[in-house]
């Protein structure tokens, strides 16, 4: 399986990443070595196997839905590259 | 006495509790040390100077009174720049967290100092733990005290590099596909990686969440025991974390292994085997032999596939995980950008380093419509298979023996520009990470150039105390010598 350049655009900004003409180039080449190299997952028969997920068996661990001591507000906000009034701030979007 | 950085945590905590010497006079002397030797191994990011001195003083004070008084009380350590410290920048090797100072800590950092530890900073690392050779660090690479032109292995080199180094007593490092082991074997220092769900995740930035584990760095196995039992344990906060009573892992100290079968995998033995490496790992079997362990042949037939299946579970993984960093809630903002798409774009193109940028491409393509099959189910696939093939041979054993790495560190810029060459560095430690068993790097020697070597070792879930046997049986049979680098 080969990834071409225009998928690799596609890709991109479902991965909302931009990239250079330069750095497409490389990219390309980079990343049709590596998918190379995984294809070679083909060469194994899995139909009759059972994905895993994770390593262990887990089931869900539930708790009781009970008010606790969390971050206050000012320390949640703290790192925000822009607040305003206890909120993020965004750019407009409507 | 020995001058204080050359001691173990073990010797260490002997004369702290004895009052022979203050935890601020170990502080300071390692203090002094990162002076003196940062600045060639370049393995820390953030000093925290003062913090390190108001915790040893802190430190003195339970052991005056013996008070709360543990093995690691008034004990320096270091942290990868991946663990959440309450008030200490983290950064994760990234531009894109250059000025997260985070609001609170991790889980092992609230056991860190619920044990008196004392933290000297923050140690470099591959940007996200992407990497295996620090090289990917957004901030500098670290050298190997081995040989400074050479890597530390990576992604946690700062934490091998600055243990190596006697720039603090221990580290906590994290692993995902070998980044503990592979530096640990690279700087010749003990590394381990748990079984996932023995060590909270909570306060870890999360790289790949079904294969990260934090795990103790240290000078000898005695040391990686103690940091093993401050760390582990059920956290409600990491819903992957296991519930489960911890044991004394330094009840596991015990010479001799009558009653213990040693499994070696042929399929670690392969052509591009570092001939040296082979020699020094075959020596330490024959070794461990020599405690009492009978070896035998196993087979793990899908190692050779166990690569191709992290490259797409990992990324898959990470493309999602790493999708948090919008420039909204905490990191990097772009400057300038025309609308909220443009933002995202610009601010994660900007903050995020070229391999972090490869491994989200990765898996956004893997994960995008028309190619899950083909790509994730089938790796998730070929992910049973793996641990099957581990299953099996633990009928035939209790702990497998193998080579951490194919070569020994390799040189700064070597594989640089070549990204599934370095990728091939992890062969024999990813599929740990994929069956999500414990495994543990331990030095058996160093090669004709003076650089270190491991052996590895693996054991079933949660069979931390049978790696933890031989391994302190490899350190007694091979009377490991006393000479560190950078002296």
């Amino acid at each position: 399986m080969k990834i071409i350049i225009s998928e690799i655009e596609h890709v991109a900004h479902l991965a909302r990443l931009s990239f250079d003409p330069s750095e497409i180039e490389n990219f390309n080449r980079q990343l049709n070595d590596i998918l190379g190299y995984i294809s070679k997952l083909e060469e194994l028969d899995t139909s009759r196997v059972e994905p895993t997920t994770h390593a262990l068996e887990l089931t869900n661990a539930f708790r009781r839905d009970e008010v606790k001591p969390s971050l206050p507000v000012e320390k949640t906000l703290s790192n925000a590259p822009e607040q305003e009034g206890g909120r993020f701030v965004v750019p407009k979007i409507i | 006495m020995p001058s204080l950085i050359n001691l173990s945590i073990h010797e260490l905590h002997d004369i702290l509790s004895k009052r022979e010497v203050s935890a601020v006079e170990v502080t300071r002397a390692y203090l002094d040390r990162i002076g003196e030797v940062d600045p060639k191994i370049r393995a820390y990011l953030t000093v925290t100077a003062d913090k390190a001195l108001t915790q040893a003083e802190e430190a003195d004070r339970r052991l005056k009174k013996a008070d709360h008084v543990t093995p690691l009380t008034g004990i320096p350590v270091g942290i990868k720049d991946v663990i959440c410290t309450r008030g200490v920048r983290t950064t994760c090797g990234s531009k894109i967290l250059e000025n997260f100072v985070p609001p609170y800590n991790a889980t092992v950092m609230e056991k860190l100092e619920a044990h008196g530890a004392v933290m000297l900073g923050k140690l470099n690392m591959d940007e996200f733990a992407m990497g295996s050779s620090t090289e990917n660090s957004a901030y500098h690479p670290t050298h190997n005290p081995w040989d400074l032109e050479r890597i530390p292995g990576g992604s946690s080199g700062g934490s091998a590099a600055s243990v190596a180094a006697r720039a603090c007593a221990g580290s906590l490092g994290s692993d995902t596909g070998g980044s503990i082991r592979q530096p640990a074997s690279y700087c010749g220092v003990v590394g381990l990686k748990p079984t996932y769900g023995t060590v909270s995740r909570f306060g870890l930035v999360a790289f790949a969440s079904s294969l990260d584990q934090i795990g103790p760095i240290s000078r000898d196995v005695t040391d990686c025991a103690l940091l093993l039992n401050a760390i582990s344990g059920h956290d409600t906060r990491d819903s992957t974390s296991v519930l489960r009573d911890v044991p004394d892992y330094t009840g596991s100290l015990m010479p001799g292994l009558k009653n213990y079968t040693l499994g070696i995998p042929k399929e670690y033995f392969i052509s591009g085997l570092d001939p040296e490496v082979e020699k020094s790992v075959k020596r330490a079997v024959s070794a461990l032999e020599s405690q009492g362990a009978e070896v035998v042949e196993v087979s793990l037939p899908h190692t050779e596939y166990a690569v191709a299946t992290y490259y797409i579970i990992a990324p898959a993984e990470a493309s999602s995980n790493l999708s948090r960093y919008d420039g909204v809630k905490y990191g990097l903002r772009a400057p300038d950008y025309k609308n909220l798409m443009d933002m995202y774009k610009k601010t994660r193109s900007l903050g995020f380093g070229p391999e972090v940028k490869r491994r989200i491409m990765i898996g956004t393509y893997s994960l995008s419509a028309g190619y899950y099959d083909a790509y994730y189910k089938k790796a998730s696939q070929v992910r049973t298979l793996i641990t099957q093939d581990f299953k099996k041979a633990f009928e035939q054993c209790d702990v497998i023996a193998a080579p951490v790495a194919p070569t020994t560190a390799f040189r700064l810029g070597e594989k640089a520009d070549d990204p599934l060459q370095m990728y091939l560095s992890d062969i024999f430690t990813i599929p740990v990470n994929l069956a999500g068993i414990p495994g543990i790097s331990v030095p058996c020697g160093l090669n004709s150039s003076g650089l270190p070597i491991g052996l590895q070792l693996m054991a079933g879930h949660f069979e931390e105390t049978k790696l933890l046997t031989v391994a302190y049986n490899l350190e007694l049979a091979l009377c490991r010598c006393e000479n560190w680098p950078l002296d």
